[in-house]
């Protein structure tokens, strides 16, 4: 007879936190401990929005990158334009807060669908350096069209106007900081059922192997526009979330460092997870708020080892740890139960 | 004659790399519920002409025909969807996922879920159902839940010839089902093709002679990219011109 498998082994997604009956307790956690901080925070309040508009961003990398593999290093384009996007509507057509989010997705989702038919018939390293050339083109020309983007000196003279008409942003940050959330919300509940989708389990089978796909039928090319698109627009409305929170755009927010950073909160985090971006933006944000008051230089080295640690012996960074600590006492739990 | 078509019509195929030449001119006819052999030697291009067929590889010259409409230009998706379906010489599986979900995202994709990003659940439901449906036929389905990275290597050739059938497929091209599997297991997958559904238009390759003689009821031969020739597997295993390039070496 053939060899099998151990059955009475417990399968890798039956350890996975968050998984059997009451799983969805899980989702408690992380959304309450966001919801408290806007109680608890006070003057970091708006260090917080920061961390919810990383989150977003940080998401829409694991949706390219983490779920469909697209080794897109250039996601900072799409931040950008949409903060400018935002930024630009809000001065010169309306200061209303969510027409100004709705644009700044849509430009974002438009560069994503045109620039993905454009490069997403290559993969590897060329599809990389494409993903990179074309986010430094489009910081070149913001930096260039200073009649625009105000070059240098970043957008000046936003204004935003009451959300809903009702609740203005005030200087502590409080109604930028549940605006933040609810979209953030929004979009996590959009992309926590697109990857359960039969489009999403298409994603993933694609990341493991195109080839499979295409003798399944699948038109590989399409669902590859179509999440690049949808990762644009989520990391449009991140720029926009951060342009209108902010009142301010500036050249950094193209900056092939913000794509770099949100890649390493998403590795930290754990990816193909969501709650990894989560978690890893979160994280970063926090610690890198806490270590620089220290010492700058210490905190990059302490995130670079961290980095290696995770990578080379944590395969699924936090989130993986969580598992792991999970699993461990779940075990002790059965355990004692039975005695 | 005007009224019934060959499964999958195949004339003047060509194909070079370079001045490599791996399909010359082939011509080749699938009847409805053929069991076609196809043989011939290591880099003969038999793999390429599967190639051809799905559109993985675009020819330098032919015609295709599926069921009498003409598919030479059409991509390999648009292919599998009009029912030419094919396994992978080496296998193609998406290692890190279930049995079970390599099965229901190609039940999936045959029955175009995919854009659904509304209440999907119980379209996604019926897909599983289909392929433990498929593994129980197959009589592994008490491996469903597992990742395919944690079967042997004849399970996981199982699963590929799985995942071809609940694709519902007319004609069904096996690139050697049975390659890479040690003697022991392949008895497995051999069984499993002896209870292929008999409306199905199969053109297999495969080396082992036995399994080949057992299985075809025709043999094409195919050397340097032609088709060397044609028939039954009694007249191919009396064809002295087949025995000198082909069977001579592995004939007793
Ligand atoms: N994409 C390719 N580019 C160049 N040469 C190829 C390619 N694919 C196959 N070949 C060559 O074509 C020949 C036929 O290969 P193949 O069709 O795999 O043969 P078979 O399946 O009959 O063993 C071999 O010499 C192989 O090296
Ligand atoms: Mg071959």
């Amino acid at each position: 007879m053939t060899v099998r498998p151990d059955m009475s082994a417990p399968t890798l997604a039956q350890l996975r936190l968050g998984a059997g009956r009451f799983g969805w307790a899980w989702h408690v956690l992380p959304w309450g401990v966001a919801l408290a901080t806007y109680f608890v925070a006070g003057a970091y309040l708006t260090l917080g929005t920061a961390a919810l508009e990383m989150i977003l961003f940080t998401l829409s990398i694991d949706l390219a990158l983490g779920y469909a593999g697209i080794v897109t290093f250039g996601q900072a384009a799409f931040f950008g334009v949409g903060a400018y996007a935002a930024g630009l509507l809000s001065i010169h057509v309306t200061p209303d807060p969510i027409l100004g989010l709705l644009f700044g997705t849509a430009i974002a989702a438009l560069l994503g669908l045109v620039t993905g038919v454009l490069i997403l018939h290559t993969e590897g390293v060329t599809l990389m350096m494409l993903t990179l050339a074309i986010a430094s083109m489009i910081g070149a020309f913001a930096a260039q069209a200073g009649d625009l983007t105000g070059g240098d000196n970043g957008l000046q003279g936003m204004q935003i106007s009451p959300l809903f008409g009702v609740f203005p942003f005030d200087l502590w940050g409080q109604t930028g900081y549940l605006y933040a959330l609810g979209v953030l919300f929004l979009w996590f509940v959009a992309a926590w059922r697109i990857v359960r989708s039969p489009f999403g389990r298409s994603l993933d089978g694609i990341r493991q192997s195109p080839r499979r796909m295409r003798a399944i039928g699948t038109p590989v090319w399409w669902r590859l526009i179509a999440v690049y698109t949808l990762a644009a627009a989520m990391a449009g409305t991140a720029g926009s979330l951060k342009a209108q929170t902010n009142q301010f755009v500036g050249l950094d927010s193209l900056d092939l460092l913000v794509s770099g950073t949100a890649l390493v909160m998403l590795i930290l985090g754990g990816t193909r997870r969501l709650y990894g971006a989560f978690v890893g933006a979160a994280f970063y944000v926090v610690v890198q708020d806490l270590a620089a008051e220290f010492d700058p230089f210490r905190w990059m080295f302490l995130i670079g080892g961290l980095l290696v640690v995770m990578v080379l012996f944590l395969e699924g960074g936090l989130m993986g740890v969580a598992d792991w600590l999970h699993h461990a006492a779940a075990r002790l739990w059965l355990g004692t139960a039975r005695k | 004659m005007t009224t019934s078509h060959a499964a999958l019509s195949v004339r003047g195929l060509c194909k070079n790399f370079g001045a490599l030449t791996v399909a010359q001119s082939i011509d080749l006819d699938l009847q409805p519920g053929a069991r076609l052999g196809l043989i011939g030697p290591n880099g003969a291009g038999k793999t390429s002409f599967v190639n051809l067929l799905t559109g993985m590889l675009r020819a330098d010259a032919g015609t295709i025909l599926l069921n009498g409409e003409e598919i030479t230009g059409l991509k390999p998706e648009a292919r599998v969807h009009r029912g030419l379906v094919r396994t992978h010489q080496i296998n193609t599986l998406l290692l890190e996922t279930s049995l079970r979900e390599n099965l229901a995202i190609a039940v999936a994709e045959r029955e175009n879920f995919a854009w659904r990003l509304l209440r999907f659940t119980p379209q996604w439901r019926r897909c599983l159902a289909e392929g433990e449906a498929q593994l129980a036929a197959f009589g592994i389905a008490d491996l469903a839940q597992h990742r395919v990275a944690e079967l042997p290597y004849g399970q996981q050739r199982l699963l590929e010839i799985a995942i071809a059938l609940v694709l519902k497929p007319r004609v069904l091209l096996l690139d050697e089902p049975a390659a890479g599997v040690p003697a022991a297991e392949a008895h497995a997958i051999h069984a499993a093709l002896d209870k292929l559904p008999a409306e199905i238009s199969i053109l297999m390759i495969e080396h082992d002679m036995d399994v080949v003689f057992r299985f075809a009821r025709e043999i094409a031969v195919l050397v340097q990219g032609r088709v060397l020739t044609t028939g039954t597997p009694q007249a191919i295993a009396a064809d002295p011109q087949v025995r000198a390039v082909y069977l001579g070496r592995s004939a007793p």
